[in-house]
This record gives C-alpha cells, sequence and structure tokens, in this order.
C-alpha cells in the first residue's frame, strides 16, 4: 500500500525587542547567570506582567506578511504545568482568541509551487534554561520572559522536503521583517513537528507523533525522513501507532519516545487575571501595516518587472534580505541597459565566491563601484571574462581596485591583431592536424586552435578576435 | 455535579501536592460538600450572558520596550533554597 | 490618651505643633505591643524578647509616622510570607507599589508584618502558620480575616493605622468585627503591584484606620496609576478629605433586601436598623433594593476565586525562594514541598481551583462563573442608575468563637456573603463602626457606592462618624 505523509510545524520565534515580554529586562544571552532578571520574569510573589509594545506591534507584522487574520479582540490565557525551568509554573499564552488566524505561506518545493496554511500565529513568553549535572538540574532565568511567537502551520506538508522548504521561506519572511533572528542553533527559532501517515486517499489523518529536540531545518528533515520510515514500518507490520512525543537524536540518526509530560488536557487555560484585553482595531493594523517592509514575493516581482530578470534569477537573489538588498545597489549602479549582465555576475562569479568562502553575497568585501567598473572591462573588451574572475578573486581578497590589479597582473586583453597575428602563425604551424580537420569541416578544431592561442598569449589575447582572425587566415588561403 | 477520591487525587497529582490517606478521604468529603452548594448555579439559564473575565472596562495596556535595571544575581539568589554558583538547583531532571 | 491611642491626623497635627516627635510614638507604640501583644498576637513573628529598631522616614508630609502592613504585601529586606510556611523566611527583593508610595509620603514601615490567615484564604484568621490572632474585645474570639493581625492591632492601639488586603471582604469583615474601619477601594484603584496574589481579578489592598478620615487620607496616599500593573486604573485622585463632611442631605441610599436574610445574627439586625434609622435623620432618602443574584455571589466567588489561587500559587514550589522538602526526585520535591508548606486551608482551595479548572469541568464551573459574575455585576449598575449608595451589615454575625467553624470550611465561606458580591462587581466599599452587641462585640456598617466613587463613601462614612461614639470606644485589654 501507499502512504501519504501529512505534517504540520509549530514554530516558536524570539522576538528580538529590547526587553523582555513582561517587563523591562534587556535580552542579552551573553550574560552571567541569573542576571538579566527582575522580579516580574522570576515569577517572585506579588509582581505583575504588563506585555511590550514593540511585541505586539512585532508579532501583528509576522501575521499579516503571513496574510492572517487580525482578531479584533484578543487575550493572554495561563497555560498551567509545573516544571523548574517555568518561573511561576504557568506560561503566559494564548488559547481561544489568539492574536491572528488563517494565514498561509507560500513555497516552491519539489519543483511544484503550493500554498501551506497558517492556522494561527500567537503571542506567548518563553522560559528559563536548564543545564542538567551529575546530581543536579541548574536554572538560569535569563530566558525567561523573552517574547516568543508560536506559528502553527496546517497539517499541508506532505513530505520532508516540503517541510523544510517550508522553513526556509519563513525564515525568508521573518529575515526581511527583521523581528527575529530565526537562528536555529541559538534558539531563536524553534520548531516541532506532527507527523502521521495515511493509506493514500484516505481522508481522515492518522495517529501523530510529535517530534521535538530538532536544532536545525536539515534536523528537522532528517528527523521527519527517519519518522516516515519509522512509521511506514510499523503500518506494514500492521501495528498500531500511539499518539506520542518523540525526541530527535541527531548523533544517533533516530527519534526516541518520551515519557509523557502533562499532556495537553492538563493544562487548565484561563484567562490571565493580571493581562487586560487587546482589541486591535482597523486602523490600529492600518498604521503597522504602512510599517511593513518589503516582502520577498513583491520584491521578487518587482526585480523581474522592473530588472527584466528571470523569475529563477529573481528567486535566487531574494532568498536572503541582505543579499537582494546587494544586488539591487549593484543592479542599481550598472549603467547598461541589459541588466541581465550585472545579474548574470551577481548570480555566477559573485555567488561562487561567496559559496566559496563560505559567505553570503552581500558579506563579500568588495565595493560595489568597483565590481561595476570591473565589469566595464570585460565589455570593452580590456580584459577576457576569465581574467575578470581571477581580478574578482583578488578585489575580494585584498580589496584593492580593479583596475590596479589588472595592471598588476598585466591582463589587459590583447586585441592587436598584428600582435596577434604572430602568435596565430606559430600555432597554426605547429598544428597542421588541426589546421586540416578545421578545413574538412571540423568546427571544433578552430576551438582547440584559439584554446592554443590563448595559451600561448597566457590568456590575454581576445578570444573572439583570436576566432575571427583564424578564421579569416584559414578560409582565405 | 460530583467529585470522587480518584479523581481528587489525579487533582492533587496535576497541583502537585502529596495527600496522605486520611486527608484524601476528608478533602474528597469536603469538597463534594462544596461543590454540591455551588451546583445551585447550574439552575441559571446563561446562554446568553458574556463572561466577566475582566471587570474593568480596560484595554490594550502596554509598555514601552525600554529596559529597566535588573536585579544582580546575588539579589535574585538571596532566597534560594538550594543554588549553585549563579544557578538556582533542583533535584536532577529525569526525563 | 497615650499617643499609640490616637488617629493618624491627630498625630500629623501634634507632629506639625511638635507636641509629639516620632521618637515619642514608636516607644508608646513598643510599650503597648509589650503589654497587649501575647494576648491578641496581632503580629507574625512576634517575640517579646526581640527589641524593635526603626529608622524614621521622616521628610515626607507623614513625619514618619508608622504604619502597620499585612503579611502579603512585599517590603524590601523585610520578611514578607503571607503567614505561610511555604514562603519560609521570604525577604522580598523589592517593595510593592504602595509601600514606595508610603514611603515616599513620609510614612515608615513597621518592621513586624501582622498576622493574616495563611494566603489570605480565611475569614477568622485562624489558618495563620503564626498562629490565631485574637479580637481585642474578646479574647476568646476571632477578630475576623483574612486581614485579622491589621485589624486587631488598630483595634488594640499596636498600630496606628494599617494596610490589609481584600478579596471577598478580607478588610471590611475584621475591621466590623473589631469596631475599625475598613475600606475596599474600587478595583484597579490601588496598585497590586508587590500584593502577593490570592485572586487576581478580586485582590485589592485598602487601609484599616481608627477612623474615617485617617481611612480618607490612607487611601488618598495609596492610590493611583501603577505602570507596573495592567490592571490599574490611570484615573486622576481626589483628595478624600476634602469631601468630609460635607452634606448627606438628600442622598439616595439603597438597602438590598436579599441582605437581611434569615441566617442573620438578630443583635446585627438591631444595631444595623438603628443605624439606618440615624442616617435617615441626618436627611438621607433610603429604600429597598434588589440585588437578585446575591444568593449566587459566594459559589461564583469560590469558583473564581479558588482557580486563580490554584494557578496564583503554582510558583511555590521550593525552587527560588521559602521552604523546599528534601527529595532527590524533583517531582516528589514538588508534592513534598507543597504539601508541607501549605496549610489545610490553602490546599483545599488550590485542589478545588485546580479541579474547576480542568478538563472536562472548565465550562460547568469557571465559564459559568464567569458569566453569573457578569449578571452580579448588571444587578449593581442598574441599583447604582438611581441609588448614590447602598447600605448593609459588613457581616451576618459579630464575631464568632476561636474554632467554632473551623471544621465546617462550608459554614466559614458563608461569614463573607456580604462583602464577596462587592469585589465580584469591582466597586469600592467601607466598614465603619455602628454599635455593638449586647455581648460588647462591635458591629460594622458596609457602604457601597459605584466604582471610583471613593469620596461619596467617605462622605456618608464621615457624616454618620461625626454623629455618633461608637469609634471612639475603645476595647479594654
Amino acid at each position: 500500500m501507499k502512504y501519504e505523509t501529512v505534517i504540520g510545524l509549530e514554530v516558536h520565534l524570539q522576538l528580538k525587542t529590547k526587553t523582555k515580554a513582561f517587563c523591562g529586562c534587556a535580552i542579552d544571552f551573553g550574560k552571567i547567570p541569573n542576571s538579566g532578571v527582575c522580579p516580574v520574569c522570576l515569577g517572585f510573589p506579588g509582581a505583575l506582567p504588563v506585555y511590550n509594545k514593540e511585541a505586539l506591534s512585532s508579532a501583528i507584522k509576522v501575521a499579516l506578511a503571513f496574510s492572517c487574520q487580525i482578531q479584533e479582540y484578543t487575550k493572554f490565557d495561563r497555560k498551567n504545568y509545573f516544571y523548574p525551568d517555568l518561573p511561576k509554573n504557568y506560561q503566559i499564552s494564548q488559547f481561544d482568541l489568539p492574536l491572528s488566524r488563517n494565514g498561509y505561506l507560500d513555497i516552491f518545493s519539489e519543483n511544484k509551487a503550493k500554498r501551506i496554511g497558517i492556522t494561527r500565529v500567537h503571542l506567548e513568553e518563553d522560559a528559563g534554561k536548564l543545564i542538567h549535572e551529575l546530581n543536579a538540574s541548574l536554572v538560569d532565568f535569563n530566558r525567561a520572559g523573552v517574547p516568543l511567537l508560536e506559528v502553527v502551520s496546517e497539517p499541508d506538508l506532505n513530505s520532508p522536503q516540503e517541510a523544510f522548504d517550508y522553513l526556509t521561506g519563513l525564515k525568508n519572511i521573518i529575515e526581511y521583517l527583521d523581528v527575529s533572528d530565526c537562528d536555529m542553533e541559538k534558539g531563536s527559532l524553534r520548531c516541532d513537528a506532527n507527523i502521521s501517515l495515511r493509506p493514500e486517499g484516505a481522508k481522515e489523518l492518522g495517529v501523530k507523533a510529535e517530534l521535538k529536540n530538532m536544532n536545525s531545518f536539515k534536523g528537522v528533515k532528517d528527523a521527519l525522513v527517519f519518522e516516515v520510515s519509522r512509521q511506514t514500518e510499523l503500518f506494514e507490520a500492521g501495528q498500531t501507532m500511539v499518539q506520542e512525543t518523540r525526541l530527535w537524536d541527531a548523533d544517533k540518526g533516530l527519534t526516541i519516545s518520551m515519557r509523557n509530560k502533562e499532556g495537553a488536557k492538563d493544562y487548565r487555560y484561563f484567562p490571565d487575571p493580571d493581562l487586560t484585553v487587546f482589541i486591535i482595531d482597523q486602523p490600529m493594523v492600518s498604521q503597522i501595516k504602512a510599517q511593513l517592509p518589503e516582502l520577498p514575493r513583491e520584491k521578487m516581482r518587482r526585480f523581474t518587472q522592473d530588472y527584466g530578470l528571470s523569475e529563477y534569477d529573481a528567486k535566487i537573489l531574494v532568498s536572503s534580505k541582505k543579499d537582494a538588498q546587494f544586488a539591487e545597489e549593484c543592479i542599481q549602479r550598472y549603467p547598461g541597459k541589459d541588466k541581465k549582465n550585472i545579474v548574470n555576475w551577481l548570480i555566477g562569479p559573485l555567488l561562487s565566491e561567496a559559496n566559496f568562502r563560505k559567505s553570503n553575497l552581500h558579506e563579500l568585501t568588495i565595493n560595489r563601484d568597483e565590481l561595476i567598473s570591473l565589469i566595464g572591462f570585460v565589455e570593452d573588451q580590456s580584459i577576457s571574462l576569465l581574467s575578470a574572475k581571477l581580478v574578482l578573486t583578488q578585489m575580494i581578497d585584498s580589496q584593492k581596485p580593479a583596475v590596479v590589479i589588472i595592471k598588476e597582473n598585466n591582463m589587459l586583453q590583447i586585441s592587436d591583431t598584428v600582435e596577434l597575428t604572430q602568435i596565430i602563425t606559430a600555432v597554426i604551424q605547429e598544428n597542421e592536424k588541426s589546421v586540416s580537420s578545421f578545413r574538412a569541416g571540423k568546427i571544433n578544431a578552430l576551438m582547440f586552435l584559439v584554446g592554443q592561442v590563448m595559451k600561448k598569449s597566457a590568456g590575454k589575447a581576445n578570444p573572439k578576435v583570436v576566432g575571427e582572425l583564424i578564421k579569416r587566415r584559414l578560409t582565405d588561403a | 455535579m460530583s467529585i470522587d477520591k480518584k479523581t481528587v487525587k489525579d487533582v492533587a497529582h496535576l497541583a502537585r501536592i502529596e495527600l496522605q490517606a486520611n486527608e484524601l478521604e476528608k478533602l474528597s468529603r469536603q469538597l463534594q460538600d462544596i461543590l454540591g452548594f455551588i451546583d445551585q448555579l447550574s439552575t441559571l439559564d446563561i446562554e446568553q450572558v458574556k463572561p466577566a473575565s475582566h471587570i474593568l472596562p480596560i484595554n490594550n495596556v502596554l509598555r514601552e520596550d525600554k529596559p529597566h535595571v535588573c536585579l544582580t544575581p546575588d539579589k535574585a539568589l538571596e532566597n534560594a533554597p538550594s543554588k549553585n554558583g549563579n544557578f538556582f538547583s533542583v533535584p536532577k531532571i529525569i526525563e | 490618651m497615650e499617643v499609640n491611642q490616637l488617629t493618624a491626623h491627630e498625630l500629623l497635627d501634634k507632629l506639625k505643633n511638635k507636641q509629639v516627635v516620632f521618637k515619642d510614638i514608636m516607644e508608646a507604640l513598643y510599650v503597648r505591643i509589650q503589654a497587649v501583644e501575647p494576648k491578641v498576637k496581632a503580629y507574625a513573628r512576634f517575640k517579646s524578647e526581640n527589641k524593635l529598631s526603626l529608622n524614621p522616614q521622616t521628610n515626607g508630609l507623614l513625619g514618619g509616622l508608622p504604619i502597620t502592613i499585612k503579611d502579603n504585601i512585599c517590603t524590601e529586606g523585610l520578611n514578607t510570607e503571607c503567614c505561610s510556611k511555604i514562603l519560609g523566611n521570604f525577604r522580598p527583593p523589592y517593595d510593592a507599589t504602595v509601600i514606595n508610595k508610603l514611603k515616599t509620603a513620609g510614612s515608615s514601615i513597621f518592621p513586624l508584618k501582622a498576622n493574616m490567615d495563611e494566603f489570605a484564604f480565611g475569614s477568622s484568621t485562624e489558618n495563620s502558620y503564626f498562629g490565631s490572632t485574637h479580637n481585642p474585645w474578646n479574647l476568646e474570639c476571632v477578630p475576623g480575616g483574612s486581614s485579622g493581625g491589621s485589624a486587631a492591632a488598630v483595634a488594640s492601639d499596636e498600630a496606628i493605622w494599617a494596610l490589609g488586603s481584600d478579596t471577598g471582604g478580607s478588610i471590611r469583615q475584621p475591621a466590623s468585627f473589631c469596631g475599625v474601619v475598613g475600606l475596599k477601594p474600587t478595583y484597579g484603584r490601588v496598585s497590586r503591584f508587590g500584593l502577593i496574589a490570592f485572586a487576581s481579578s478580586l485582590d485589592q489592598i485598602g487601609p484599616i484606620t481608627k477612623d474615617v478620615e485617617d481611612a480618607a487620607i490612607l487611601t488618598r496616599i495609596i492610590s493611583g496609576y501603577d505602570p507596573n500593573d495592567s490592571t490599574s486604573v490611570n484615573q486622576d485622585v481626589p483628595d478624600y478629605t476634602n469631601n468630609l463632611g460635607k452634606d448627606i442631605k438628600g442622598l439616595k441610599i439603597g438597602i438590598p433586601k436579599e441582605y437581611f436574610i434569615d441566617g442573620m445574627d438578630v443583635e446585627v439586625k438591631r444595631v444595623i436598623e438603628e443605624a439606618i434609622n440615624k442616617l435617615e435623620s441626618l436627611g438621607v432618602i433610603s429604600s429597598k433594593v434588589t440585588l437578585p443574584h446575591t444568593q449566587y455571589a459566594v459559589p461564583v466567588y469560590y469558583i473564581i476565586a479558588t482557580a486563580e489561587a490554584s494557578s496564583n500559587l503554582a510558583r511555590f514550589d521550593g525552587v527560588q525562594y521559602g521552604y523546599r522538602a528534601k527529595s532527590d526526585n524533583l517531582i516528589e520535591m514538588y508534592k513534598k514541598t507543597r504539601a508541607e508548606g501549605f496549610g489545610e486551608e490553602a490546599k483545599r482551595r488550590i485542589i478545588l481551583g485546580t479541579f474547576v479548572l480542568s478538563h472536562g469541568y472548565y465550562d460547568a464551573y469557571y465559564l459559568r462563573a464567569l458569566k453569573v459574575r457578569t449578571l452580579i455585576k448588571n444587578d449593581f449598575d442598574t441599583v447604582f442608575k438611581d441609588f448614590d449608595c447602598m447600605v448593609t451589615p459588613t457581616s451576618p454575625t459579630p464575631a464568632f468563637k476561636i474554632g467554632e467553624r473551623a471544621a465546617d470550611p462550608l459554614k466559614m465561606y458563608l461569614s463573607d456573603i456580604y462583602t464577596i458580591s462587592v469585589n465580584l462587581a469591582g466597586i469600592p466599599a467601607i466598614s465603619i463602626p455602628c454599635g455593638f452587641t449586647k455581648k460588647g462585640l462591635p458591629v460594622g456598617l458596609q457602604i457601597m457606592a459605584k466604582p471610583f466613587n471613593e469620596e461619596m463613601l467617605f462622605r456618608l462614612a464621615y457624616a454618620f462618624e461625626q454623629n455618633t461614639q461608637w469609634h471612639k470606644i475603645k476595647p479594654r485589654l
């Protein structure tokens, strides 16, 4: 039997506000343990919460970016459970009246576009950190009370790759909004995955497993791949699944069943009486909407329309906000009409330089104007494309201007026919076999001869001119 | 509605309170009485009534995103029954 | 008359005229405490051998005048334990907002905290980890509760004035039992920041004083908007002493018929009727009104208050402060700490509150209670459309014997039958001495007003007080 994989993701984002959700403690994780705390975030007796204005507006931005409906009436609830990293033994969260509902994120995965539903985006607070020692567990509350957003997807994802692409797309948007660092390794983005299988065509959802403890997007994907095969085996062996929480062990590459903590029905949610309700009216939403930056899908549309980029090229460039910004600065400085030329440089040589250096496009230490001038040398045929790539590497390494590097390396291209004719004569004499092949109509032979000329000129000959000269010489004779 | 000993035991577990057998016995009886008294609420027709989760007509209370002065770790840990360096310490958690 | 027997406003005059100095007040209080505290036990952790020291806070309006604080209001560096074992010597690292306001006004915080029912759970102060307080009018009787220590200290002249807290009558009922003045302000009038929460949507801090003028002065000092409390209301605080002495002729007073029921003590009934006659003789116009949902107030209260308490008290788990039971196992540590640290009534309420919030019961109990709370509030709104005030007994009985109701929680809960609705509706109410039973126990008259109309309470209460002598009679100890 064939099975369909059904995945829903719960993503927690730490908002990068200056201070915590309900108190004025500055958020700074570099601090020594329990130094960024106060009676409020420690849950000391008598302390009371007041919500952070900036966190609310960041949250509304995120909800709007995912096209969610902002709920006019929203409130905080308490989620009650005991755990040492939870100072009050309840978490301030949202239950039945979340900030927003019914959004979506468009992804492009496995060669097709797909719309993934977002059930809700709601507000909550982070817990502290636990360190497990031999005989005790140690608690640091510096992280306690950091504002979190929970973004819950519909179970619309049907493969681990789709889950991966959803996370990438989500991170991309958040990065544009600049409201969270979205660094899974540092914990500013956390993801739990619900996964179940069902016979293809079945309507009802299967019994799900909730996967936790993944600390990279790839980890999420790997955990899901493992889980698909584990669940498939169970199905095929005719065993019934139990609903459970499973921890991903990245070292061993498998998920392990976790002893049951308090279940969802034990949380005793109720409206937090220490906080008032929030009425988010249309003027407030419009005001925040007006502050939204250009988002990836809009930027992509603009890049294709204004600069004539292919959708493929535009997609590569907008996949990082800073890269897109870098690219746009370069495109705007480029004097030529056909922006395709500069774009080819960006997604060609520059991107490979970035990849080689394991950095991002915008992090390359290259002056935009110098890049434009380098491209100019290629276009007026002063240097070859090959040389230009070498120059680019050196420019990034040394931060010298293009013209200096070209001169230092004596790279100016030879387009002078007299000089070239001498080299060509020598090459023709040395390669009689190829000459006859060419005359017999083999085009490849010409390429070989051009290559020999390039070699002899130490790459400085203009290949276009050389080709023309050889052709003329051999067909005339 | 009634409450049996098993329910009281489960609820006490959720509330993380250990109950001795005699306490459980007594408490179950007392809670049964109290809930019996509370049950008079079920005679009211409240279908159309809005719940008063907040008695105040105020909303949107927010604070500016401005840092205040935090406690020093010494102050934060001053009352701790058990600590280790700058950490609070608890019996080891076994997952 | 001894210095400690004077009211705060009398002392302020004498301080201003240099007829007394701060030291005289403190010495008189110490002498009195040494003499009567072993009998009354108004203070938690009182030990006769300990010399009390106090740095006067003499640079404000109040000239250092000392004030006694209930043990559930945080005072920096001073034990604040809610008279519970579980807080085990807790010394808050911060002051409650009311304490800050008092200090700014030039009040000295008395170093001993007032006794109370553990976590304010009770109506008799018998549920204190430090033992019962005794009623200064009859040492075999309870002082009422939960602010029984504050009321007894003021009544026995062991304090000039005091702060209490009122969740279902915890200021007014002990004020009534001890023959002093007690006010529960409008919900949101006084900051709750630093008040160790019992039921967040009901709790308010308020004054317990020897007369109405003191109550007016103290209410003004502690009231006002606090940006650290989301439920504090941003509304100007009038000088409540301005309206004292203003004519009450023509004020419309409602007498809710549901408050004059069968279980009411005949002596209380007689005293209250005489008090109403007195008010009428002063020119008020009284008529019977109805608060039809009165009978539901106690059940609604015991659902909402215990639900909130179960969550508010979850933080007492032995991790960050207070008592911790020995155990190597985390869950066992929690369970033993809470079993050993909480008294019987606290455990009963936490478990009841946990139950009414738990899965499958929420709608039947908690949600239903919130809806009936709306009905109760609507009752008050309706009456206050046509009336300036309502007048009722504060309690259906005078002070009862220690131990008399301890075995029957339900009977104890019914002690608050006249005070609870006020908290559910969020309105202000005051209890003032209005006479004595034949056996010499004080009876309190409760006056209720519209939200934020404390001025009306003071005006009416002052007029009554100025035309009677009840507040001048002192218990013989």
